[in-house]
């Protein structure tokens, strides 16, 4: 087939040509994935469908339930949202990890989900946030948990003709806090060894009364720690509280060698890096947003 | 298969191309458009070389389509420049000696400049951390950091 680029305006133009073109054609969001993985002959699809000019990709609503985030919005305008950033620091700091400035120009929250490496950045954030994500495809509309989204590196959930359109979160109460934590050997530029997400919620003594912990670089895909989650709960996030949400996450990471760390190394570094990402998260929490 | 028409606005100039659709944004200003100040360092969003302004955002030219900026304004280096006169910016790099083979150059001109349009009193961390995206292989970065102050500097004056 031949080389082709297009621009639809609305969802249902692009699942029509999603569907369509088949394997040939491909959603193309801020491109920092897909042009890079094309250069380097690891992809070829001849039809890219660029979804920057579809509004409900584009938008970014503030609800007083839900913070609605279009999939292919670029991390630098997510940033540029003083009220985003005071809500949800933790997603926005994940967010803001993403590559250089250059990147963050054109790299989107959507696009770092659906390429599913096990190491994105902004992932361990929306699992944490209990993330929504919604999907649009030939037949409609579903939703899938952020949890869920990714099936092992590379690949997701989206079938034939689907695309992400958004992601909603839950907006935090006023009493909760997240944060996002990576692990690299400098600091700016790299790819995750671990990251950790966390988002808490501690009532007028402390307590922390809802929690939600994800590891992300260390197995296929991104772990929703739930017995870490649960050494913080029905309590205050004190030292045993933090030696034991460590331990927790240490046992819950699966990670493998590779040349940015052996197994055992990123264990011992989710352990350390959680216990930090929940100090951060409990402050934020403890302030209110 | 018919080239792409597209049809855009760089450095302020209404400016019309035709393109492959797969075509990068670099290549068509390099190539197609005549425009050779923005670089490819690495064709891969790694080394800034190529970046321009898209729309006012500072981004890789490299990873963005010639047939996307239909409609859009691209800034590139060669927009910087006031005629003779040159950018802060760029008289603080030759004041400091902030290149040498100067392929890093342009996109160091074009990012701190976008910089400075937004934060006209940054830190050397801010500096630092915005021109992370910019690599440069013979300088050892002092210099520029150097440069980019001193012309946030003299541009607040
Ligand atoms: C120099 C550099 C540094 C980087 N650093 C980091 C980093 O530190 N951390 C990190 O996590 N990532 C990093 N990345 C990777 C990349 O920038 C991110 O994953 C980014 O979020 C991808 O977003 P995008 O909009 O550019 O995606 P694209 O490249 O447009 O798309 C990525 C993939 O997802 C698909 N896709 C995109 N949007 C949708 C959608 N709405 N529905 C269905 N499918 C979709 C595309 O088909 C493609 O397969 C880096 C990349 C570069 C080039
Ligand atoms: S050429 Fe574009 S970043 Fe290197
Ligand atoms: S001056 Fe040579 S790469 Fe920067």
């Amino acid at each position: 087939m031949q080389a082709g680029f297009e621009q639809p305006r609305t969802i249902e133009e692009a699942t029509a040509l999603l569907q369509k073109h088949g394997d040939a054609a491909r959603p193309f969001a801020g491109g920092t994935d897909l042009l890079v993985q094309m250069r380097g002959g690891m992809r070829s699809p001849d039809i890219l469908v660029d979804l920057k000019r579809i509004p409900e990709l584009g938008q970014l609503e503030i609800g007083s339930d839900e913070i609605v985030i279009g999939a292919a919005c670029s991390t630098a305008s997510l940033r540029e949202n003083a009220e985003l950033v005071r809500l949800l620091p933790g997603l926005l700091e994940a967010a803001e990890l993403i590559g250089s400035e250059q990147i963050q120009g054109r790299s989107s929250i959507g696009g770092n989900l659906c390429n599913a490496s096990p190491a994105a950045d902004s992932v361990p954030a929306l699992v944490a946030n209990s993330a929504v994500c919604s999907v649009a495809g030939p037949d409609g509309r579903r939703d899938v948990p952020a949890a869920e989204f990714s099936t092992g590196p590379g690949s997701t959930v989206l079938g034939s003709g689907e695309l992400l359109v958004s992601l909603r979160v839950p907006r935090p109460a006023p009493d909760a806090g997240d944060a996002y934590l990576r692990f690299i050997p400098r600091s700016e530029m790299d790819i995750a060894v671990v990251g950790v997400g966390v988002a808490l919620t501690l009532d007028a003594d402390g307590t922390c009364t809802a929690a939600r912990v994800a590891l992300g670089a260390v197995g296929p895909t991104v772990i929703d720690a739930t017995t870490a989650a649960t050494a913080l709960l029905g309590g205050p996030i004190d030292t045993a509280a933090l030696e034991r949400v460590s331990e927790a996450a240490r046992e819950a990471a699966r990670p493998i060698d590779d040349k940015r760390g052996t197994a055992a190394y990123r264990k011992h570094v989710a352990g350390v890096l959680t216990r930090r990402t929940v100090e951060i998260a409990a402050r934020r929490a403890a302030e209110g947003n | 298969m018919a080239k792409l028409h597209v049809e855009t606005s760089v450095n302020g100039e209404p400016t019309e191309f035709l393109c492959e659709p797969h075509t990068t944004l670099l290549d068509a200003l390099r190539n197609d458009i005549g425009l050779t100040g923005t670089k490819e360092g690495c064709a891969t969003g790694d080394c800034g070389a190529c970046s321009v302004t898209l729309n006012g955002r500072l981004v890789c030219s490299c990873l963005v389509l010639a047939a996307e900026v239909s409609g859009q304004e691209v800034g590139t280096v060669e927009g910087v420049a006031d005629a003779e006169t040159l950018h802060p910016v760029q008289q603080k790099l030759l004041e400091h000696a902030g290149l040498q083979c100067g392929i890093c150059t342009p996109g160091v001109v074009v990012a701190a400049k976008a910089l400075l349009e937004r934060d006209p009193n940054p830190s050397e961390r801010d500096v630092r951390f915005w021109l992370a995206g910019n690599l440069c292989r013979c300088t050892g970065y002092d210099k520029i950091i150097r440069a980019v102050l001193d012309a946030a500097t003299e541009m607040r004056a």
